[in-house]
């Protein structure tokens, strides 16, 4: 006798602990397996693109602080890059090598956050997670030392930094440089080798490459699926050209893929931070700009490699003091494009890890 | 480096391909006719040189006489970046012609455009609102736009 069955559609989140923050998935099942997909999101929208037209360009950078509230220094960076090309502003060296030092604890930080939740997702309940949180305190701690904030930082100015690295920063930097391979290993040994962690996630969610890049995908979850773009290395911003470090990719795009990159990234990461440590010149850390800084009338499009994939900051000025215009590039919103392609066809319980797995951030998508 | 395409040479190109694509153009960038935009990102996303396979960014800007929709175009291959821009006039209902069919990663980003900006793009499969809800009423974004 043939069993009666009808596609049925349920709304996930934005209530839902896997959904980070408020983001709500109207899925269509047919049993298991995920036959349609549409993200529906929004519900963290604040309008700073708008807020930005009434604030003057220093005060967006406290804006950009709560975009991707995970990685508020490159979220800075962004910014500040793009006032300088805007407003001819040239950064000194001690300035770039503080502000590349601080992006590349930001990246570390960052992937330990989406390493740590997508085991969450899987169903490791907590174990990973706080091993993740712990090696991140010890960058938030520094964080605190650099500019006395641990989330909101709002280090970066036009021009350079708020203020040089104090003397216990450095100490601080090499024991996070000697300790932190090992607990990179200690993290693959607990996950990379696990026989559960890789039936789940191996062949789940692949995303190919051409769909990728006509998807307008970045970062981790781009490199993962095989291509090497990396803007570090192709448009290298601040000091990222004396740095010798290498860009790791995936070999098929799947879940695995994401996380391995992000792992291999983290350790690229530490290389860069050691090189930092050994070029950082003396000197100023800061040019000396007016609080109302007035760019003449133009547009310019800068951006950098953050942890989520490309964020850029389209500004044009019409020689005020507040942009006329500031639009924000969201990696985390761009790259949930092709969800629905990478999730129709799984199951239920895959559905979770792969959207973890793209780690996106509330705060950046809806901005 | 990504080397970014001057505007005279790229609006010759174009207008090679696409007879009158180009209108004009400045140091960075270039002005395309709307109902000419789908021949000319075809030809920019499949010619041979210029590969220009991923969208990067898709803006629009609210100069009160007009919308202008800036579109940040990135070949990953050649490692070299394009902006190409249109212009709408009509402050009632301004269009674009949507890109959908050429770069998937307009999807997302023309309806944030219509949702933020109010700007229509004609033939997007799915043309509503994704930050704010439906039943919201104006595009925060525009400059005309009172709280």
């Amino acid at each position: 006798m043939a069993i009666k069955t009808e596609p049925i559609t349920i709304n996930l989140g934005p209530q839902h602990p896997s959904t980070h923050g408020v983001f709500r998935m109207r899925v269509t099942f047919d049993g298991e397996v995920v036959v349609d997909l549409e993200p529906v999101f929004g519900y963290l929208h604040r309008g700073t693109e708008k807020l930005a037209e009434e604030r003057s360009y220093v005060q967006v950078v406290t804006l950009t602080d709560r975009l991707d509230y995970e990685s508020s220094m490159t979220n800075n960076l962004a910014y500040v890059r793009a006032v300088e090309k805007l407003a001819g502003i040239t950064p000194p060296e001690r300035g770039l090598y503080l502000r590349v030092t601080a992006s590349e604890l930001q990246r570390i930080a960052s992937h330990l956050i989406t390493i740590g939740f997508m085991l969450q997702e899987l169903g490791v309940f907590a174990t990973v997670l706080m091993y993740c949180f712990r090696e991140r305190e010890r960058v938030l701690d520094m964080f605190e030392m650099l500019c006395g904030a641990r989330i909101t930082l709002s280090y970066m100015r036009p021009g350079g930094v708020t203020q040089d690295a104090p003397r216990e920063f450095w100490p601080a930097l090499d024991d996070f440089l000697k300790q932190m391979p090992g607990y990179i290993d200690e993290l693959e040994e607990l996950i990379s080798h696990n026989e559960v962690v890789l039936a789940r996630m191996r062949n789940v969610g692949i995303l190919p490459d051409h769909l990728a890049v006509d998807s307008s995908i970045t970062g981790p979850v781009l490199r993962a699926s095989g291509v090497q773009w990396d803007l570090r290395k192709a448009a290298p911003h601040e000091v990222y050209d004396r740095m010798e470090f290498d860009v790791p990719i995936g070999a098929k795009g799947d879940t695995f893929d994401r996380y391995l990159v992000r792992i291999q990234e983290m350790r690229q990461s530490l290389r860069i931070l050691e090189q930092c440590r050994d070029q950082i010149p003396e000197g100023p850390i800061k040019t000396e700009e007016p609080y109302f800084i007035r760019p003449p009338a133009g547009e310019a499009y800068a951006f950098v490699e953050s942890p989520k994939g490309e964020l850029g900051f389209y500004l044009i000025s019409d020689g005020g003091i507040s942009p006329y215009r500031c639009k924000i590039r969201s990696p985390s919103f761009i790259n949930l494009t092709a969800l629905k392609e990478m999730t129709v066809g799984s199951k239920m319980a895959d559905l979770i890890v792969i959207f973890g797995s793209l780690a996106v951030n509330m705060g950046e998508v809806d901005r | 480096m990504t080397r970014e395409l001057a505007g005279e040479e790229l609006a010759a190109r174009i207008n090679e391909a696409v007879p009158g694509g180009a209108l004009r153009w400045s140091g960075g960038g270039v002005w395309v006719e709307s109902d000419k935009l789908p021949a000319v990102a075809a030809f920019l996303k499949n010619t041979p040189g210029l590969d220009f396979a991923c969208l990067r960014s898709v803006s629009a800007v609210d100069y009160v006489e007009y919308f202008e929709i800036v579109y940040h175009l990135l070949s990953m291959r050649r490692n070299q970046s394009a902006v190409v821009k249109v212009r709408s006039y009509s402050r009632s209902e301004p269009s674009a012609p949507s890109m959908v069919d050429i770069w998937k990663g307009a999807e997302l980003q023309e309806r944030e455009v219509w949702d933020l900006m109010g700007v229509h793009f004609e033939g997007h499969p799915n043309m509503k609102r994704v930050l704010l809800w439906e039943g919201f009423e104006g595009h925060p974004l525009r400059k005309d736009f009172v709280r």
